[in-house]
């Protein structure tokens, strides 16, 4: 057989060839050209234009920021420098605006000398949020803890915060990240005792008075704990003592205290707040305020109580239906008539108010989803484990449904950080408008039209990309399955 | 189950009412309806006692008073002697102009971009992507103040467009001239207008009559033409070639009566330092347009983008493997399961540009804030009535959007069993 075979083949390789490199047009730039620019005559003429569209665009720009200028006091002295370094007739960005301005920009017409207040703030903001946010990764956690934790104290340090004031910020960060260390359960305690923090650093005054509002919600758990035998009852009760200590008590306890004990810092007035200060002060209390708001309305929507269901319905489309800016004029021109006569309070705690009952209608719809996307046999199962209606949502729906809904509500983040700009129109210093406004308003920067817009929007830029681009990541992390 | 007794020979107690499933929804139902009724008194007692304070009363008369002020962009005919209502009416009309041009531009501006952020253009992609992050992660506000401040500053002066070697020139074959002020654009005009024809006790357009009529007849035709051709195919196997005939339906009847009438287009010329002749869009109305398109486009793109990688390539292999071509494939398998994910989410949007047309107040298109809102709650002092009206207009507007929305999904919903 061997033979006969060896007779009709008259030759047989050995040996494997050496693999040869593929021919020229499959290969290296000119295959990725081929495959992603030239692929075909649409492929083409799509490509073409779009070159076009990069020219034409580089051509109207590129000379523009090319000779933009950082170092200058005024347009006038921006102009003075394009002429001498670019000729006559030159134009350019003049970034000096951004760099003169830069306080302003942050911070509106908050005084110099308190600027420690927000920028700590904004720091320790990151370390209430570690323990929510950042738990799975420890190298996450750590260097989110770490930044904001040196940033608060350098930041503070550098804008000439007080020895006394510093020394209480470096003991409580070192406390706090203690705490998040080795007591994760203890640090979300401390996230929620945050908010009172924050609102006395940036608004300042007598810290007794957020303190003693924070006393009436721990009499509240404190007396709901000790009630709980008796179910609902309890919450009836907790409520009752919480609103009985608000009510009578807490003003006048604040007012001894700071007797007894004087901790104060300077009062801030609410116009002075300005530019991406007030921006994120709004975006970040309505955010936190809408999601439990959001959480409690889609469940609401979700009951099977009708009468609760309706006035769900009811507010949720109602506030859905109509802009916001209508609700900032409602916040500015009628809240006034809601109240008792001779209530008035403060501008930016109105549209706080008008912003966060916004986000919250959008939240509930997002949320409202993520619980219809449960299968039903979630309920049934929760049920026949024998949990009553909190247990079951709070064990087994919602981590269900808020997973679900992760990008929804991250989204509706986003919107209301990007709608917060619409303050500009009931008279508060946003950094789009307002604020640049006033800037241009004065002699030195008139006429500097385009730099601004390019800075807000930059960093606005930079923060809600970044948010969704951490909700990605979420959604991902969050993954349990593999549909 | 633990209930060995029959329910209804317990005897009632009082702690039933909240111990006992059956009575506790209705205790807690009791319980926040009288809250947020108390609520809502208190509410009310307030508005009444400050608006006793301050001597007001509540009541719409104002709305026929008259107006006193200018309205500069106007769809129907206004002065200042008539009405805040009719002032309230056409920045209503004005606002739901904006409105509809915008979601139509968006739409196409948002399906070109969500399509070709899927194109296998490498650069193209890229450059839709940069698009569509740019624009969704920056506020409308700032949009539309760039716009804005594109048009008042870079653009030219209607007189930069005199003389022979001008400053300017007028783009799309010298039919449009956007200049700082305003867009000039070409006018419709009809040469032999016919009489106007009465309908129903109100005079007509004559011409508009018969193009709508010649519309509705071509289409009636083209109707009974897929039925017939349907009824062939289902009896022959072979589907009879209609395409032209279809094209040829819609086509002569237009230009026949283009041609009868002598539609032609008048484009803006400059006489003096103003352009005459076309129309002069105010440039608040174009701002407003091309920001809100721009802005809205964006998320329509990722939506568009969504629906079609939400149906999965098994479907089109499922239909090729069936024998079917790629249009009918296109058509009757990826699209109806696209749009299914697609169109919800779109309508949203439309409603999401419809109140974001307030932003009007940036660039000072007269809409309906600005009109009822802003002038007419200005001049009578009448807050309370003014925003109440405007708030309950915004939400009609925003629940007839979604009826349709309601109807749409009803109708594609998957008939579960």
């Amino acid at each position: 057989m061997s033979e006969l075979h060896a007779e009709t083949v008259p030759f047989v390789r050995g040996t494997m060839l050496p693999q040869a490199s593929p021919p020229a047009a499959e290969r290296g730039l000119y295959r990725w050209l081929r495959t992603n620019l030239f692929s075909g005559p649409l492929n083409t003429v799509l490509t073409i234009v779009a070159l076009f569209v990069l020219w034409w665009l580089f051509q109207h720009f590129y000379p523009w920021i090319r000779h933009s200028v950082w170092n200058a006091s005024s347009m006038a002295e921006c102009r003075a420098i394009f002429a001498e370094r670019w000729g006559e007739g030159a134009a350019g960005g003049c970034f000096g605006v951004i760099r003169e301005r830069w306080n302003q920009f942050l911070f509106g017409f908050y005084p110099p000398s308190e600027y420690w207040r927000p920028t700590s703030a904004f720091c320790l903001l990151f370390l209430a949020l570690a323990p929510v946010l950042f738990t799975e990764s420890r190298q996450m956690r750590w260097i989110v803890v770490a930044v904001a934790s040196v940033g608060a104290f350098a930041l503070s340090m550098l804008s000439g915060a007080p020895a006394p004031e510093l020394v209480c910020i470096a003991v409580g960060v070192v406390v706090w990240i203690a705490v998040i260390e080795y007591a994760p359960r203890a640090a979300l305690v401390l996230t929620l005792v945050f908010p009172f923090l924050a609102v006395w650093l940036l608004w300042g005054g007598s810290i007794w008075g957020p303190a003693t509002i924070l006393g009436g919600a721990v009499i509240g758990v404190v007396v709901w704990r000790l009630l709980a035998r008796f179910g609902i009852l309890a919450v009836v009760g907790g409520l009752a003592a919480a609103a009985l200590w608000w009510w009578f008590l807490s003003g006048d306890a604040a007012a001894d205290l700071q007797r007894m004990l004087p901790l104060s810092l300077p009062r801030m007035e609410s116009r002075s707040f300005g530019g991406f200060l007030l921006a994120i002060t709004i975006g970040v209390a309505a955010i936190t305020m809408s999601l439990p708001l959001g959480v409690i309305l889609a469940l609401a929507r979700q009951s099977d109580l009708p009468i609760v269901k309706a006035f769900a319905v009811i507010f949720i489309e109602f506030i859905r239906g109509v802009p916001l800016i209508t609700l900032l004029f409602v916040a500015s021109l009628l809240l006034n008539y809601f109240l008792p006569p001779g209530t008035n309070f403060d501008i930016i705690l109105r549209v706080i108010i008008m912003v966060t009952l916004f986000a919250s209608a959008y939240m509930a719809e997002v949320i409202r989803g993520g619980l219809a996307s449960l299968p039903r046999g979630q309920y049934e199962a929760a049920g026949a484990l024998g949990l009553n209606y909190w247990k079951m949502q709070r064990l087994i729906i919602l981590p269900q449904a808020l997973k679900v809904s992760i990008p929804g509500i991250v989204g509706t983040f986003i919107g209301v950080f990007k709608d917060t700009t619409l303050v500009t129109f009931v008279g508060l210093f946003d950094p789009l408008k307002q604020l640049a406004d006033t800037i241009r308003a004065t002699f030195e920067w008139k006429g500097a039209y385009w730099e601004p817009y390019i800075f807000s929007g930059f960093i606005f830029f930079i923060l809600c990309f970044g948010m969704s681009r951490y909700s990605m990541h979420l959604e991902q992390r969050l993954k349990r399955d593999h549909r | 189950m633990t209930h060995l007794q029959p329910a209804e020979h317990q005897p009632f107690r009082l702690s039933m009412l909240i111990y006992d499933r059956r009575y506790r929804s209705l205790t807690i139902q009791t319980v926040v309806f009288i809250g947020v009724m108390l609520f809502a008194a208190w509410l009310v007692n307030n508005t009444i006692e400050n608006l006793a304070r301050l001597g007001k009363t509540f009541s719409f008369s104002f709305l026929w008073a008259r107006a006193g002020y200018d309205i500069p962009f106007s769809l129907i005919p206004y002065a200042a002697t008539d009405t805040h209502m009719r002032a309230a009416v056409v920045g209503l009309l004005n606002t739901l102009l904006v409105s509809f041009v915008g979601c139509v531009l968006a739409t196409i501006v948002g399906v070109l971009a969500g399509v070709l952020r899927l194109s296998n253009n490498w650069l193209v992609s890229k450059m839709m992507t940069v698009y569509v992050e740019i624009f969704r992660n920056v506020p409308l506000l700032l949009w539309i103040l760039v716009i804005l401040a594109i048009f008042t500053d870079v653009l030219p002066a209607p007189r930069d467009y005199r003389g022979d070697d001008a400053a300017a020139q007028m783009i799309l074959f010298d039919s449009v001239a956007p200049t700082n002020r305003y867009t000039a654009i070409p006018r419709l005009a009809v040469e032999h207008a016919p009489g106007p024809v009465v309908i129903a006790g109100t005079p007509v357009n004559g011409a508009l009559v018969a193009f709508a009529v010649a519309l509705v007849a071509a289409w009636l035709v083209w109707k009974w033409l897929r039925g017939w051709a349907r009824a062939r195919q289902n009896r022959t196997g072979r589907r009879p070639v209609t395409w032209w005939i279809s094209v040829l339906l819609f086509v002569v009847p237009l230009v026949a009566l283009i041609n009868l009438f002598g539609v032609h287009l008048i484009p803006p010329t400059l006489a003096g330092f103003n352009f005459t002749g076309g129309v002069n869009l105010d440039n608040g109305f174009v701002v407003l347009v091309l920001a809100l398109t721009l802005y809205t486009g964006a998320f329509i793109a990722e939506i568009v983008r969504a629906g079609i990688l939400s149906v999965s390539r098994g479907q089109t292999e499922a239909a090729f493997a069936l024998g079917l071509r790629a249009r009918p494939t296109m058509g009757l398998v990826i699209l109806p399961q696209a749009l299914r994910v697609i169109v919800p989410p779109l309508i949203s949007q439309f409603l999401n540009l419809t109140k974001n047309s307030s932003l009007a107040i940036a660039v000072g298109y007269p809409d309906l804030r600005a009109t009822l809102g802003g002038t007419t709650l200005n001049q009578t002092g009448r807050e309370m009535e003014a925003m109440m009206l405007m708030m309950g207009i915004y939400l009609v507007l925003s629940l007839l959007i979604s009826a349709v929305m309601n109807l749409y999904n009803a109708r594609v919903r998957l008939k579960e069993r």
